[in-house]
């Protein structure tokens, strides 16, 4: 029975005539695609929409993920254990496929294609999802499938966007009643391209007069939508530059800050908790590879504990002996920076490592059209916000914070009480470099790994312990999300280059009219 | 006492004649790379393959009956450190020739020392053109050779059919000086002023979310394209944005001039899928002669255990090495001597089969190479699939004809003209050859 079919199916291609039946054309784009050629495939693809053949979905995704091989006329899919014939049933040809090489234009076609095929899936994500490959179709064929679709469809954010999608391409037609609904939908949904085309229409003399009003109606609505998400985006983008430059700094509010200790070796102790990162990484792939996705919670307290044991190392063999000379420390501190780049430079090599981050970390959420936080972003806010609690707890709460506190204040003093002011100084120095381990777990994930990923904070890490006030955690938290903030909005006007110079400048003027920073700490210090 | 002074001057003119070459048994090559700070990353591989070649042609019995001996020096991603070094390599170790820099501002700073001192450099990666030396060969593209043909490819239908355009760069000399060119070429096409944006980043910037986000509105309603020339390893955060902003080829397709395959090794490239990148070689590219040059990378890193292991690649800047390395081996050949002048006669039309499968020229009057432009588009495993390539070799314009202050400008080293920078020959002009 079978060959039977197959035979008919071959008389029906020998005598080449498309319209006789679907199958039939549906022959000829397996024919098409398994040429291998794009032009071809293209046409392919026209022809599965018209007949909207659900079953080529598979293919058409393995053939968007580059998996589509071809040889002899046979379409096979690859995965992980070998190549596969498809349909399942096709014998898999002599030799070795060749793989079908996609480009852009043709990856947009596909996309519309499976967006279309998309359209009818059950699941709602899947609908929506159909929406944004569809984009806004321009195919009279897909309009009239989406329009019916529209009709039954019952999920509202499906809805909301299907009637957008149409919204765009209606404003074209030459019915004033379709070009008045679809301003009345993007007036409610459009975004920044819809704000364009109206503005366009606004200018263009072929607009119905009648439909100015509620086309100005539209373009005020879309502004305004406009400029609320550019507004959070901004503050978005500043709280998370903020929680950057929070975590680097914060390890020096305490070192430079609580301490008054230059430590030009800050950036390296971040640098260490990157590599720490990454070594806990190589680690994870090679023992547990099923846990790869969760490395980032073990390298966390890893890094924390290596930058702290290294900042140990350092507060004995140098730092202990420089307390009260500045600037030999700072020379003595900048020497060991570059001792630290260079032997990590002997280790992993001058070259930076990669960090890939978990996957949960890719991607982020689109808070609203045109808004997305990367999911990586909001963990550097989450750590940096429970990073920062810890830092007030530690110094509030328990009694290495009240010590560190009493020292800072009067050091001769503290010790005339029985404070033992040299462990006290060496357990917080290691404090701060663990707090500067943790920023590297952090920067791992949103940047490079090399050995001069420290050199490139350090500045930013002492303008935020400067303009926050020395001495006070607080303070850097403040300057830190401020400085951030601060910064994404001025992006925008200034560019990225000039940005930087305005805000250095603007700092020397604040550090000009307030030397104390933003928070001075009231107290009977005796060395102030 | 006068046996004594006759053994003196005997040694002296002995250690004279060791001195300029003549008699020692090797001859002494210079690399030039920076091994250590922002750009370790792309250089090292350029030591490494430098290194290779040396290695090869030594096997075979090495130049003029010579073993080549290289000189590494390590310049740190420091611009005037890399005039230093140069002077150095020409005149305490008396290099032969250099084979060296990266970056437009690395090669602007030694200039003047290779043409104070005769000394003779061969660049290899691509750049952004508006000049000619004497003492140079240009064995990477100028922007004709890459640049406009990647913008032309972009607003063609296949490319997509780009109407808007932003110019995305690394604040220093070369994605200025490109994009200055590119600029030209956009209006000579009738792309108007307010449908190109133009942004500059600083070196090491890793902040890209108010760019992308820029990118995003700027493409609403025209197709648009990105053209980006940051430089070093900024391209990671850049690219790690993109990825997260769901901002896909598709939608707005990137095509970088200093992305390769080294640069994708730390990215995961899976969300960049599509977009391009611009080049006169890609790994991928599927030859006899390609096949050989990575086969032959591959053993020389496992050999000499370099850091990478098997996930070392070969890429566009490697091949220009190699291409360059084995021109000026074949022009001492037939110059019969390592003499500056007389090999800067012979490298001019020497041909080298490349990995680009093409054969590959030098052109005698210009001292650039006649190369290949391909296009590819970035697969899910960190390589290129090609999607467009010229027939055959293109020859280099190092003066861009866009540009209105240069576009009546020769690089002509051969008589009558005898200059990389004039209107007019200068035959019988001029005594002095440095500009």
């Amino acid at each position: 029975m079978a060959s039977l079919k197959l035979f008919l199916l071959g008389i029906v291609i020998c005598f080449g005539n498309p319209a006789a039946g679907t199958e039939a054309d549906l022959s000829v784009a397996y024919q098409k695609i398994a040429s291998g050629k794009r032009p071809q495939i293209k046409k392919a693809l026209k022809i599965i929409v018209e007949n909207r053949a659900g079953e080529y979905a598979g293919v058409l995704i393995a053939l968007k993920e580059s998996r589509l091989y071809f040889r002899d006329g046979v379409l096979l899919i690859r995965d992980n254990q070998g190549y596969h014939p498809w349909p399942a049933e096709m014998t898999a040809p002599e030799g070795k496929p060749r793989r079908i090489r996609i480009n852009n234009s043709l990856r947009r076609s596909l996309n519309r294609t499976l967006g279309f095929l998309q359209i009818y899936s059950p699941d709602p994500a899947l609908r929506l999802e159909a929406i944004r490959l569809l984009g806004s179709p321009r195919d009279p064929v897909v309009r009239r499938n989406l329009r019916e679709v529209l009709e039954k469809e019952e999920d509202a954010d499906v809805r909301h966007a299907l009637e957008k999608s149409l919204a765009m391409v209606d404003l074209d037609s030459d019915d004033s009643m379709d070009q008045l609904a679809a301003l009345q939908v993007l007036a409610r949904t459009g975004g920044q391209d819809a704000f364009i085309r109206l503005k366009q229409m606004q200018r263009s003399a072929d607009t119905d007069p009648l439909l100015l009003p509620d086309l100005n109606r539209a373009l005020q609505k879309i502004d305004m939508r406009i400029f609320l998400a550019k507004f959070l985006a901004n503050t978005a983008y500043g709280i998370s530059l903020g929680s950057i430059m929070l975590m680097v700094s914060l390890g020096l509010a305490i070192t430079f800050g609580l301490m008054g200790i230059i430590n030009m070796a800050h950036g390296e102790m971040i640098m260490i908790g990157a590599y720490t990162t990454y070594v806990v990484q190589t680690i994870f792939s090679a023992t547990l590879p099923g846990y790869l996705d969760y490395y980032i919670w073990l390298a966390l307290p890893a890094s924390f504990l290596v930058a702290f044991l290294v900042g140990i190392v350092i507060e004995l063999l140098v730092i202990r002996h420089l307390y009260g000379r500045p600037l030999e420390t700072l020379l003595a501190t900048w020497g060991l920076s570059l001792i630290l780049i260079q032997t990590v430079r002997m280790i992993f090599g001058a070259q930076n490592v990669e960090v890939a981050s978990p996957s949960w970390l890719n991607g982020g959420w689109e808070i609203m059209d045109g808004l997305v936080l990367p999911f990586s972003r909001s963990f550097a806010v989450g750590v940096s916000i429970i990073v920062v609690l810890f830092v007030w707890w530690a110094m509030t709460r328990t009694s290495l914070g009240l010590r560190v506190r009493a020292i800072q204040m009067n050091r001769d003093m503290a010790r005339c009480v029985g404070v033992d002011a040299r462990r006290v100084d060496l357990l917080t120095f290691g404090f701060g470099s663990g707090l500067a381990g943790l920023a590297g777990v952090i920067l791992s994930q949103i940047g490079n790994v090399g050995p001069e990923l420290g050199q490139g904070y350090i500045i930013d890490s002492f303008m935020v312990v400067v303009v926050g006030g020395v001495g006070n955690v607080l303070g850097t938290v403040l300057g830190a999300t401020g400085l951030g903030v601060f910064n994404k909005y001025l992006e925008p006007f200034t560019g990225a280059v000039f940005g930087k110079i305005l805000i250095l400048g603007l700092i020397i003027l604040f550090i000009q009219r307030r030397p104390q920073g933003l928070f001075a700490i009231k107290g009977r210090s005796i060395e102030t | 006492m006068r046996s004594v002074l006759k053994k003196v001057s005997l040694s002296a003119a002995l250690l004279t004649a060791a001195g300029s070459g003549q008699a020692a048994d090797t001859i002494k090559v210079g690399i030039l790379h920076s091994l250590s700070g922002t750009m370790a990353i792309s250089e090292t591989s350029l030591k490494d393959v430098a290194l290779m070649t040396i290695e090869e042609i030594n096997a075979k019995g090495g130049v003029l009956g010579k073993k080549l001996e290289p000189v590494v020096v390590d310049p740190a991603s420091n611009w005037p450190l890399f005039a230093e070094k140069a002077r150095e390599l020409l005149q305490k170790d008396k290099v032969a020739v250099t084979f060296g820099c990266w970056t437009s501002v690395s090669r602007k700073s030694v200039l003047p020392v290779y043409e104070e001192l005769n000394g003779l450099l061969f660049y290899p990666v691509q750049y952004e053109g508006e000049e000619s030396s004497y003492n140079v060969f240009y064995t990477g593209a100028a922007p004709n050779q890459q640049a406009i043909p990647a913008v032309e490819y972009l607003m063609s239908e296949d490319g997509g059919g780009a109407k808007r355009w932003i110019l995305l760069g690394t604040d220093y000399v070369y994605p200025r000086t490109t994009n200055k060119i590119l600029r030209y070429f956009l209006k000579s096409k009738g792309v108007k002023e307010s449908d190109i944006y133009e942004t500059y980043t600083p070196f090491g910037h890793s902040d890209y979310q108010t760019i992308v986000k820029k990118i995003k509105e700027f493409s609403a309603g025209k197709p648009t394209a990105v053209v980006s020339t940051i430089n070093g390893d900024s391209n990671v955060p850049f690219y790690k944005e993109l990825a997260n902003q769901k901002l896909k080829a598709e939608d707005v397709p990137v095509v970088a001039f200093s992305v390769g395959e080294e640069e994708l090794r730390g990215i995961d490239t899976s969300a960049l899928v599509g977009h391009l990148a611009a080049w006169n070689y890609f790994m991928s590219m599927d030859n006899p002669q390609n096949k050989e040059f990575v086969s032959k990378w591959k053993a020389y890193v496992k050999k000499n255990k370099l850091p990478g292991g098997d996930k070392r690649v070969t890429n566009d800047p490697m091949e220009a090495t190699y291409i360059g390395i084995k021109m000026w081996a074949q022009a001492v050949e037939q110059a019969g001597t390592t003499d500056v002048d007389a090999v800067r006669q012979a490298v001019g039309g020497q041909t080298v089969k490349s990995p680009s499968g093409f054969t590959i020229t030098m052109d005698a009057k210009n001292h650039h190479l006649h190369k290949p432009v391909v296009i590819g588009e970035i697969t899910p495993n960190g390589q290129f699939d090609i999607v467009w390539q010229t027939e055959g070799p293109v020859r280099a314009a190092p003066w861009s004809p866009y540009v209105p202050e240069s576009k009546n400008k020769v690089a002509d080293w051969t008589y009558p003209w005898i200059c990389g920078n004039c209107t007019e020959p200068q035959a019988g002009k001029r005594k002095s050859l440095a500009h």
